[in-house]
């Protein structure tokens, strides 16, 4: 489908949320609460028919945390990126994806092992690389004198 | 190691030791020793530790092109029980570097290390910037020879394999005690 | 004579074993936890992170011709096509254009990584099921293709021959020579290795069944690749979105459906002649003209995020830079195509043996520091 076309169902699907034309795909901006819904809006809808996941991303935009969602059609050929931020850095909480797509669970295990992200209704969130007690590497504030040489 | 007032230094020029070896200075290596090094030398079984790209290097080694079946180390042993050197080919993260410990020892004397690679000696391209990554083998297991390549050729790994063939050529019985007391920490 | 005591039926008992980090068959530092019930598994549980190196937090701290270095050591099996993506996404950013002699010869390059790759793959699925003869085959062969490597591009497997703008140095003078060498001389071959091992019995009874995966799971999972295109799912990056000189070379894109082990085996043969196809297409025709665009010394992307899908020879892989218009890029992330194939193993394992476990696990073709980066 076309970039305006598929903008302009997109924020008919999403009414709230903030639909953008980014240079390479169309770019949604929600809130942690609407999240779950609008994904499964886009992916049940026959036009939009996100069926396939392809990649969960963990930022760390300084002030707040927040996540990327790629997600593809493979009957139309498109991407839409979906994003969506917290500002509490202590205890980050978004909802889970796994329910919608199943290649969510390791996406989302690293996301809070490298950045302390929890997803709520993960159905086994635990840290993917790194030990319980490391710190949260991925986050700009993170500090490690001793192994980080450069500056 | 097996010689009297000789710097560790020297040891890096390997035509200095036959040629030592042949003049009879000051080495004492009996015959037994010789036997005993020569068997040990020709059949070094090498334990299955590959974490990344080095290990596919080192597969290559054991490839038709260029074999190292001929020196005696094609059979790769699965269990460090049964092996004879441990060759680290790629990164030793936080996370691996109890396991590698355990498998050292976990290995029976005579056992010997052969680092291949830049991450294994220093940690290599991840020197700088990385966080989980153990900065040289040596800073966990004893090493004996170092052998330098992002990744080494198959022919370095195989100069590397003969350096330690002369390094065991020049051990003697006092030698090998003294080495095994200082490398074993059970 | 009394009656012999009946020892108790050990139903109710799960044994738990660990395979791994270091074992010969996981292909790298892969811990698998595996619940048993007498031979049947009943749950795999992957535990990695045993290679992991921080490669993308050490992204954030060095230039992006810098990245190239680091993303060889990623999937280094597919060392040029790795390249190849970083490079495609900051010349897309920058919206720099190069020339067509470097597309062909990118393209060229990737195709000889793709074989080599699976060349590898024929060679440690043979030796994992336990045929050590396949080891030797494939590798004697993968060696003229690292010829060829080391003579263009100055490394046996870890190239960084791609730099934004085009690539490093101009190709030698033998490479056509070598490349049509190789090519007549692998499809005299290639048929070798199937009568080695395709047609075999023992081979295909191990294989067959074993792990399916249907259509939709490869969807829902997302795997992509060899694994994804085995279970019908038309997923192949150089044709939905052709990238390089993928737009004017003609090949199929194979697809089987059955989704077993035997058929992801299939496919990588099957590619092995279409990328020799595509090879022959475009040797003998190298346009002329510049190697590399004239870039600035300092390379800094504009502000926003570029995404950019390549096909190695696992699967997608997909480069994600976000850039603040600075010199270090903020955040790259890098989904790697073995990351996702991982999390589908304990689905596809269920109640086979432990035998099984090892095919499927060599039939996915995994790179485990790809998976922990």
């Amino acid at each position: 489908m076309e970039k305006t076309q598929l903008a302009a169902l997109a924020a008919t699907l999403a009414p709230d949320a903030q639909v953008v034309q980014g240079k390479q795909f169309v770019e949604i901006t929600l809130l942690p609460t609407e999240l779950y819904t609008v994904a499964e809006k886009l992916k049940n809808h026959s036009d939009t028919a996100l069926d396939m996941l392809v990649s969960i991303t963990g930022m760390d935009y300084g002030s707040e945390l927040g996540t990327v969602y790629h997600l593809r059609s493979t009957v139309h050929n498109h991407m839409i990126v979906l994003k969506t931020r917290v500002s509490d850095r202590e205890n980050p909480e978004i909802d889970s994806l796994c329910g919608l797509w199943p290649a969510a669970e390791f996406h989302e295990r690293e996301a809070f092992d490298l950045l302390g992200i929890r997803f709520r209704n993960h159905p086994d969130l635990r840290r993917l690389f790194l030990d319980s007690t490391w710190g949260y590497p991925l986050r700009k504030d993170y500090k490690d004198d001793i192994n980080i040489l450069a500056k | 190691m097996g010689m009297k007032g000789i710097k560790d230094e020297e040891f890096r020029d390997n035509e200095t030791l036959k040629q030592l070896q042949d003049s009879g200075t000051n080495v004492f290596l009996t015959r037994i020793d010789d036997v005993i090094n020569w068997g040990r030398k020709n059949s070094l079984w090498p334990l299955t530790f590959a974490t990344s790209c080095c290990g596919i290097e080192m597969m290559a080694a054991g490839a038709p092109r260029h074999d190292f079946a001929r020196f005696g180390m094609e059979v790769y042993r699965a269990s460090p029980r049964q092996a004879d050197v441990i060759v680290i080919a790629g990164t030793i993260t936080n996370k691996m570097a109890p396991v590698l410990k355990m498998l050292y020892d976990q290995m029976s004397e005579p056992k010997y290390v052969v680092a291949m690679g830049a991450c294994a000696i220093s940690g290599g391209p991840f020197y700088l910037n990385s966080y989980h990554v153990v900065k040289g083998v040596e800073h966990i297991i004893p090493v004996d020879v170092f052998i330098p390549g992002c990744p080494p050729r198959p022919e370095a790994l195989l100069y590397g394999m003969m350096q330690l063939q002369r390094k065991i050529g020049t051990e003697t019985i006092k030698s090998r005690r003294k080495r095994s007391q200082s490398h074993n920490s059970l | 004579m009394e009656e012999a005591v009946k020892a108790p039926v050990p139903e109710q008992e799960e044994y738990v074993i660990n395979m791994g980090p270091q074992h010969p068959s996981t292909h790298g530092v892969l811990r698998l936890v595996v619940s048993l019930r007498g031979e049947t598994v009943r749950n795999v549980e992957p535990h990695i992170g045993y290679i992991h190196r921080g490669i993308e937090k050490m992204c954030e701290s060095i230039t992006y011709p810098q990245i190239i270095h680091l993303t060889d050591r990623m999937d280094y099996l597919s060392a040029h096509i790795n390249n190849e993506a970083v490079c495609l996404a900051v010349e897309n950013a920058l919206g720099i254009e190069v020339s067509d002699r470097v597309k062909v010869v990118r393209t060229i390059l990737s195709e000889l990584t793709r074989i080599q790759s699976h060349q590898l793959f024929w060679a440690t699925f043979g030796m994992d099921l336990g045929g050590l003869t396949c080891f030797f085959y494939g590798l004697r062969d993968r060696e003229m293709i690292l010829d060829i490597f080391e003579e263009t591009c100055g490394g046996r497997m870890i190239v960084s021959y791609n730099c934004p703008g085009g690539l490093m140095n101009d190709i030698h003078p033998n490479f056509q020579k070598r490349t049509k060498e190789f090519i007549s001389y692998f499809r005299k071959t290639l048929p070798e290795y199937d009568r080695l091992l395709t047609g075999n019995v023992i081979f295909q009874e191990r294989l067959k069944n074993i792990g399916v995966v249907n259509r939709e799971q490869a969807i829902a999972w997302g795997l992509t690749g060899p694994v994804g295109r085995a279970s019908g799912f038309s997923c192949d990056v150089r044709k939905h979105n052709p990238y390089s000189a993928y737009d004017r070379v003609t090949f199929k894109e194979i697809l089987y459906d059955e989704g077993d082990s035997f058929h992801r085996y299939k496919v990588r043969m099957d590619e092995m002649w279409e990328s020799m196809n595509i090879i022959e297409q475009l040797i003998d025709n190298i346009p002329a003209g510049s190697y590399a665009e004239k870039m600035k010394p300092v390379i800094k992307l504009p502000e926003g995020e570029y995404y950019q899908s390549v096909e190695t020879a696992r699967g997608e892989l997909g480069v994600y830079i976000v850039s603040d218009g600075n010199k270090n890029p903020y955040r790259v992330k890098f989904r790697s195509p073995n990351f996702v194939h991982l999390a589908p193993l304990n689905l596809m394992s269920q109640g086979s043996k432990i035998a099984d476990l090892v095919a499927i696990n060599g039939s996915l073709d995994l790179i485990i520091p790809d998976i922990d980066r």
